[in-house]
């Protein structure tokens, strides 16, 4: 069985201690291992202001979860969040070959001196221009 | 009403406007980060609206990648689905 690469952002309840948070956390890596997952990456970003609140919280703990696994794992995952009172909002995205690169490049700390600048220098010169067309 | 129909068509743009193009094809940027929210704040308006390909000049390839990364920014509130002033 082939895999493929998965990149999943959960978004847990504020309400929950950082103690409980890193409990859930280490579960649902451990869910990741045992089903025969490999963990690429992982990124916690802690206590994060919401754009807009859901379930009447305004704040959440985000963690982000990069695995290999097979595609009929992510079923019985999605699941597990969807059970779970804890956490407020999931998302699994399978990555192409050029997400799973950027991912890559963005930990090694390759983007800001290239790409990443340009991008913000390009956009900042398309908006001023777009202001004067409007 | 003006005698020539044409009138619009005749005037002389005041300020030659400069040729738009794609970033992502200038760049060679492949891939579109969903949670880098302040790139994607610059293809949304102030109301956190979508931008037209008209206005950024993105080729459709990537204003279809930046329409998928911006909505799933949204359901991860990094966006947000509507706003007043996000700019």
């Amino acid at each position: 069985m082939s895999k493929n690469q998965y990149e999943t952002v959960i978004i847990l309840t504020p309400v929950l201690s950082e103690q409980q948070m890193k409990d859930a956390v280490a579960g649902y890596r451990g869910l990741i291992t045992d089903n025969g997952g490999e963990m690429v990456h992982e990124e916690n970003w802690g206590l994060t202001k919401l754009a807009y609140p859901i379930d009447k919280k305004g704040t959440g703990f985000y963690h982000l979860f990069e695995f290999t696994a097979e595609p009929e794992f992510i079923k019985a995952f999605e699941l597990a969040f969807r059970r779970d009172e804890r956490v407020m909002r999931y998302m699994t995205v399978s990555l192409d070959k050029w997400g799973i690169q950027f991912n890559h490049k963005k930990r090694n700390g390759e983007m800001k001196s290239s790409t990443a600048k340009e991008k913000k220098a390009e956009a900042h010169g398309i908006l001023t221009s777009g202001e004067n067309e409007g | 009403m003006s005698k020539d129909p044409n009138f619009i068509f005749n005037q002389t743009p005041q300020v030659l406007q400069k040729k738009k193009y794609c970033r992502f094809k200038k760049h060679g940027i492949k891939y579109i980060d969903y949670k880098d929210k302040d790139f994607l704040l610059k293809f949304v308006n102030e109301q956190g609206k979508i931008l037209p390909r008209r206005i950024t000049g993105t080729s459709l390839k990537f204003q279809r990648k930046i329409s998928v990364a911006i909505k799933r920014a949204r359901h991860l509130a990094l966006l947000p689905f509507v706003a007043d002033g996000l700019k």
